[in-house]
This record gives structure tokens, C-alpha cells and sequence, in this order.
């Protein structure tokens, strides 16, 4: 297995180099195989890690040292567990498929074989984030992500808006990284070490929910936050959607997003010690999932939509995180990636079908001309919503929701919060189906809309199947070296939330239908009778606009005050200033150098004569001095 | 009989007054040299006779040491005055002022 690892970190470093390098001057079905066969390559090396890790194999392997100062060492190790192969599956797998359908997808692009070397070294970074065993290294594979999240929402670098998009996603994610870089600092200051091995089995040493642990895990959360779209720190994600769909599919929906639930399920044992850090978590979560869900429900851009899901998706990952239910997040993690790498490809295919159109109030009555994008959708949007048995994000979302409501204070609030956003969530996305795919399947429809090549579709139809049965994977099992065995409920508990939740996502299928189907003036006459609140809701609650006037217009305005007024009179004022001074100065003692010797002589036999008053002064033997 | 001291002091100062005023106003550069020469020579009568007086060599030993400096200066500065001489040049320090550029 210590082979392993980190042939599962090469096989797409290599694909990066290769497509990076020699790209231009390989055909293009060369340059989408090696990107999509390198990733294919790293999947079964993790489905071989896998098979190990199922027979109880841990690993904690160090291959170099990086660098060595004193007492400060940073080894390359990487980390090899339950959790880890998991996320490295799911990294290796759904990436493996959203770069073939990638293939169908980006076919006509001018930057195909860029377009894969970006994708190759974003999974490259993805699994040295996963795999590192080391903060360092984790810092290295967290900034890669958003190096290539940047590099890939600017992808069509002559499109202002996505070039706009890109820099706002970095901006963001510089500010978990730094977060990232001053919780490496503190841990390091308090604990002398970095791997993950020793930090776990010191961190007992520092007080239970002390300064120094909850800060550290605050930290962390910063990181997190940032890197996972979560209040406050969200507003990068939406705007991610200028990249390419599938870039929205595997970087934007299945795996950098959920980096932040990674992140505090692999430092479950801080985030155990510091309870307010993760009551914070969990709140983050909570809040944030039933906040974008309100705002995914008057999108009309589809990937928006989904964007916003994801969000929502995500926080419930982190309520789940924050209340100590891991398994369940990782469980969530899981089939999201499924479900929601599914639905973005399969929009994917809306989109070009309507030739780059994204918005949904121009499309509709898609089962004629694009059947299979049509019934994958219709599982992918069952799945998110909840439905009982044959979907997995029944399964995962019940785990959550259900570990929320068996806890007390606020983590039982926020679980009413998302037991709220089911409902929501089967709200929105009925409301993005009925609107989308057309509800009135009967109708004849007189375009000629084209299903999507089958590389295309083939992932799809892996994913739904993914989407569909996923929920019977035995993921708590598996993690329990990890996380240890998960607080029981009783069997009537677990029915009756089960069932709680269906009806949630009952009332808004039916209120979805209701709208958008049935009666489509009632859903006007709403849109009317809750004017500001509608408003408020379609423009994201002003969030851009508050940090807008908040936090751009004061920093252009500092800027301006930097450069027209400190700049020019202060500090150049100064320099100026010096300089003139000994100018002038200058011109008045050049003067005194005429080159006439007798001149010098003068001033010498002057100097001469005053050292030796001075002398003769300070001796006593001239009469200005009283002693 | 023993000669005071301070009348070989006055003797040195009024040599070396009349050093330092020949040195700025005379424009000669060979006159200047002889200026020179006197005011050092009004510094060793000074050394001398202190040496005399205070039962030290120390003054006697500096003395020498100015006569070997004022014959190397000598000739250094002779043989400027000869080379800017060949150049065809006034004799007239306050026309040589070039090396202030």
C-alpha cells in the first residue's frame, strides 16, 4: 500500500505533464485519452488501496523529507485510511467519469488539451490534499485546488464575466488559505510538530476547549468556510458557474467544495476538543443550507440553481461535521458527489442542446429530444430531494438530519433548519425540473433538440445508477476505524424522522407542482403578492451588494487615497523633499571648491588655528572659559 | 648663560607666521615651497629647542622625521612644478586650478 499512494498522487501528475507539455502537438482524442485514462489509472489504484484498507491497513508512510531546520521538520507522508480512500475513490471515480464526459463536452474547444491539463493537476492537488498526512502539505494540496478552481472558472479567459468570476473565487480562497496557514502556525507553536499522526495523539496535552484549541479549530473553520462556500465567505461559488460545466460538475459540486467537510471530519479529534468550534460548525451549516436553499428557489439560471444546492448540500455536510456525526457528512459527501456531479452534467447537456443557453424559462419539454439527459436528471433530482429506498440521498440526508434532531440546544435548531430545507430543496429542484424539462410530456414539440454524444451519456447513466443505489454502500461501517461506532436511535425514532422528512419534501414537490405545473398564474400572483421578500430572495439577500459597499467600494476608495494622495505628496514628498534639500545645499558649498591652492591653504591654516583655540579653550588658557 | 625657552618659541612662531603668510599670498609656486619649508623648519626649531629644554630626545626624533617628510614632499612637488613648467604653463598657482573638476 505504500507503493500505492503515491502512484494514485502520479498517475494524474503525469497526465498533467504530458498534456501541459506536448498538448499542442497532440491530436485531441490523445490529449482527452491521456487526461481521462490518467485518472482512470489513479482510480484503480485506490479501488487496490481499497481493497486494503477494507482488510484493516493504515498507513502513515513517510517518502522524503521535504526540509529539515532545528526542530521543525516537514516530511512528505501521506495518510492512508478509511476516510481518506473514501475521499480518493469518490475523487478518482466521479473524476474519472466527468473527464470522459468531458471529452463529448469539450470537443469543440480551442483550449482542449489545456482544459484537460488543468483538470488533471486539479486532481493531482485534490488527492495531495486528501492523502497528506502533514498540515504543510495539506496547505500545498488546499492552495493547488484553488489555483486550478481559479485556472478553470477563467477558462475562457476572453469572456470578462468568467475572468471577473475567477479572480473573486482566488480573492475568497485566499482568505481560507491564509486562515489555513496561521491554524498551521498555531498548532506548530503550541504542539512543536506538523503530521497529523503526532498532532492527533497530542492535542489531548492542550486544555479541552481551551483559547489555544478552539482557536485552531476557528482557524481551520476559516479555511473550510472558504474553500466550501459556507456563509459567509459563499459568494465566490455562484459566479464559479462562468467556468466550463464540467469544471462546475467535479471542481464546483463534487469534490474541492467538500474539501471544508473533509478538512473537519480528518480533524474530528480537534474539533471533539474544542466543542464551541464545532457548535460553530455546525451552526455555519445549518444557517447556510437553508440560506442558499431559499435563494435556489428564484434562480432562473440552471446551473445557478445547482450552485445554490450545492451550497445547501454542503451545509448540511457541515451541520452533520459540526455535531460529530462524521460518518454521516463523509455518507453525504459521498452521494452527493453522485448525485450532484450527475445533475450538472446532465444540465451540461441541456446547455448545449440549447447552445449555451442557461436559462431555464427558455427551455422545457425535453424527454422527446433528450431521453436519457431527461430520466438521469429526473433520478438526479429524486436523489437530492430525498426519495425513499431507491435513491441514495434518501439514505444520507435522513443520517443528518436525524443526528441533528437526537442532540439538544442549538444543534436541534439547526436540524429543524434542515428539516426545513428539505422541504426547500424538494421545492427548488421540482421547480427547476417542471420548469426545465417540461412537465407536459404529451405535447409535441416541434424543435429538434439533440441528445448529447454517448460519451456523454454513458457517465451519466453510471452516476445515476450511483444516485440511485449508492445509499445501500455500508459507509458508516466502513469509517468506523475512523470515527468509532455511531450514537444508536430507536427504531421508532428512526421512522418517524424518516418519515418527517418525507413529508417536508412532500409538501414542497406539491407545492412545486402546484406552481410551475398546475397553475402557473398563481405562482405570478405570489411572485407579486410577496414583492419585497421575493425580491429580496431573487437578488441573493444583497450579499454581493453589502460586501460590495462594505468591503470593494472602501477598498478602491483606500486605493485611490493611496495612490493620489499618499503616494504623491507623503512619500514621494519625502524623497523629493531630501533630495531637493541636499540639491540646494549642495550648490551653495560646491562654491567653496574653487582649486586655487592658496585658497585651501587659507582655509586649512583657519582650521589649523581653530583646533588650537578649541584646544587651548578647553585647557583654561583663554578667557572666555570660567574654569 | 641659558637662552629662555619662549624666546626660541617666539622665534619659531614669528618663522612660522611669516611661512603662512608668504604661503597665501604669494602666487609663485617655488616661492610657495620655500614658505613651506620655513614653516616646517619653524615646527623643528620648536621640537629642537623644546627637546633641549625638557631633557628629551622625543622632540629631536620628531624633528627628523619632519626633515625626511619635507625632502620627500620636496620632490615630489619640484617635480610637478617642472612638468607643468615643460607644459608651458604661467607660473602662477591661482591659474592651476584644473583638478577641481
Amino acid at each position: 500500500m505504500s507503493t500505492l499512494a503515491p502512484l494514485v498522487l502520479l498517475a494524474p501528475l503525469a497526465g498533467f505533464l504530458v498534456n501541459a507539455l506536448f498538448g499542442r502537438m497532440l491530436p485531441r482524442r490523445v490529449s482527452g485519452w491521456v487526461g481521462a485514462g490518467s485518472i482512470g489509472l489513479s482510480f484503480v489504484f485506490a479501488l487496490a488501496i481499497l481493497t486494503q484498507v477494507i482488510g484493516g491497513g493504515h498507513i502513515d508512510q513517510t517518502y522524503f523529507t521535504w526540509w529539515s531546520s532545528g526542530n521543525f521538520n516537514v516530511p512528505f507522508n501521506l495518510y492512508v485510511d478509511p476516510l481518506s480512500s473514501l475521499m480518493i475513490l469518490v475523487i478518482t471515480g466521479v473524476g474519472f467519469l466527468i473527464h470522459l464526459y468531458s471529452i463529448g463536452y469539450m470537443a469543440e474547444d480551442r483550449g482542449f488539451s489545456r482544459f484537460f491539463a488543468y483538470m488533471n493537476l486539479f486532481v493531482f492537488a485534490m488527492l495531495l490534499l486528501v492523502l497528506s498526512g502533514n498540515f504543510v502539505w495539506l496547505v500545498v494540496g488546499w492552495g493547488g485546488v484553488g489555483l486550478c478552481s481559479y485556472l478553470l472558472i477563467g477558462f475562457w479567459y476572453d469572456r470578462p464575466a468568467a475572468v471577473l468570476a475567477a479572480r473573486k473565487a482566488f480573492v475568497m480562497n485566499v482568505i481560507g488559505d491564509v486562515g489555513m496557514v496561521f491554524a498551521a502556525f498555531v498548532i506548530f507553536l503550541n504542539l512543536n510538530v506538523l503530521d497529523f499522526s503526532s498532532v492527533f495523539s497530542r492535542v489531548h496535552q492542550l486544555p479541552k476547549g481551551g483559547t489555544v484549541i478552539t482557536a485552531i479549530c476557528l482557524l481551520l473553520l476559516v479555511g473550510a468556510v472558504a474553500k466550501s462556500a459556507q456563509l459567509p465567505l459563499h459568494t465566490w461559488l455562484p459566479d464559479a458557474m462562468e467556468g466550463p460545466t464540467p469544471v462546475s460538475a467535479l471542481i464546483h459540486a463534487a469534490t474541492m467544495v467538500t474539501a471544508g467537510v473533509y478538512l473537519v471530519a480528518r480533524m474530528h479529534l480537534l474539533y471533539d476538543w474544542a466543542p464551541v468550534a464545532a457548535t460553530t460548525v455546525a451552526v455555519i451549516g445549518g444557517v447556510t443550507a437553508l440560506f442558499a436553499a431559499t435563494i435556489g428557489t428564484a434562480q432562473t439560471d440552471i446551473k445557478r440553481i445547482l450552485a445554490y444546492s450545492t451550497m445547501s448540500q454542503i451545509g448540511y455536510m457541515f451541520l452533520a461535521v459540526g455535531i460529530g456525526a462524521y460518518a454521516a457528512g463523509m455518507f453525504h459527501f459521498m452521494t452527493h458527489a453522485f448525485f450532484k456531479a450527475l445533475l450538472f452534467m446532465a444540465a451540461g447537456n441541456v446547455i448545449h442542446a440549447f447552445h449555451d443557453d442557461q436559462d431555464i424559462r427558455h427551455m422545457g419539454l425535453l424527454r422527446r429530444g433528450l431521453p436519457v439527459t431527461f430520466w438521469t436528471f429526473l433520478i438526479g433530482t429524486l436523489s437530492i430531494t430525498g426519495f425513499p429506498f431507491i435513491t441514495a440521498g434518501f439514505f444520507s440526508k435522513d443520517e443528518i438530519i436525524r443526528a441533528a434532531l437526537s442532540a439538544s440546544g442549538i444543534e436541534f435548531v439547526m436540524g429543524l433548519a434542515a428539516l426545513l430545507t428539505a422541504g426547500l430543496t424538494a421545492f427548488y429542484m421540482f421547480r427547476l425540473f417542471i420548469i426545465a424539462f417540461g412537465w407536459e410530456w404529451l405535447r409535441d414539440d416541434p424543435r429538434h433538440l439533440h441528445e448529447a454524444l454517448p460519451i456523454q451519456t454513458i457517465p451519466i447513466v453510471i452516476l445515476a445508477a450511483g444516485a440511485a443505489i449508492g445509499g445501500y454502500i455500508p459507509v458508516a461501517n466502513f469509517l468506523q476505524p475512523v470515527f468509532g461506532h455511531a450514537a444508536d436511535v430507536g427504531t421508532l425514532a428512526f421512522w418517524g424522522l424518516a418519515l418527517l422528512t418525507l413529508v417536508a419534501a412532500a409538501i414542497g414537490f406539491a407545492l412545486a407542482y402546484m406552481l410551475y405545473a398546475r397553475r402557473p398564474e398563481m405562482a405570478a400572483a405570489w411572485r407579486t403578492r410577496l414583492g419585497p421578500i421575493a425580491a429580496l430572495v431573487e437578488h441573493k439577500y444583497y450579499i454581493d451588494e453589502l460586501y460590495d459597499r462594505v468591503l470593494v467600494r472602501p477598498g478602491y476608495a483606500l486605493g485611490r487615497f493611496f495612490s493620489n494622495v499618499l503616494e504623491p505628496r507623503v512619500i514621494d514628498g519625502a524623497v523629493n523633499g531630501v533630495a531637493n534639500f541636499i540639491m540646494l545645499e549642495s550648490r551653495e558649498w560646491r562654491t567653496i571648491q574653487t582649486g586655487r591652492v592658496r585658497s585651501y591653504g587659507l582655509w586649512t591654516l583657519g582650521g589649523a588655528i581653530g583646533i588650537v583655540a578649541l584646544i587651548a579653550w578647553t585647557l583654561g588658557y583663554l578667557p572666555f572659559r570660567s574654569g | 648663560m641659558q637662552i629662555p625657552a619662549y624666546s626660541f618659541l617666539l622665534l619659531s612662531g614669528g618663522m612660522f607666521t611669516l611661512g603662512a603668510v608668504g604661503f597665501l599670498v604669494r602666487r609663485n609656486p617655488l616661492v610657495i615651497f620655500m614658505c613651506i619649508e620655513l614653516m616646517l623648519n619653524a615646527v623643528n626649531l620648536a621640537f629642537a629647542a623644546m627637546s633641549r629644554y625638557l631633557n628629551s630626545l622625543d622632540g629631536v626624533v620628531f624633528a627628523f622625521l619632519v626633515i625626511t617628510v619635507a625632502a620627500a614632499e620636496v620632490v615630489v612637488g619640484i617635480a610637478i612644478i617642472v612638468q607643468v613648467y615643460r607644459a608651458g604653463r604661467d607660473m602662477d598657482v591661482d591659474e592651476l586650478d584644473l583638478m577641481k573638476e
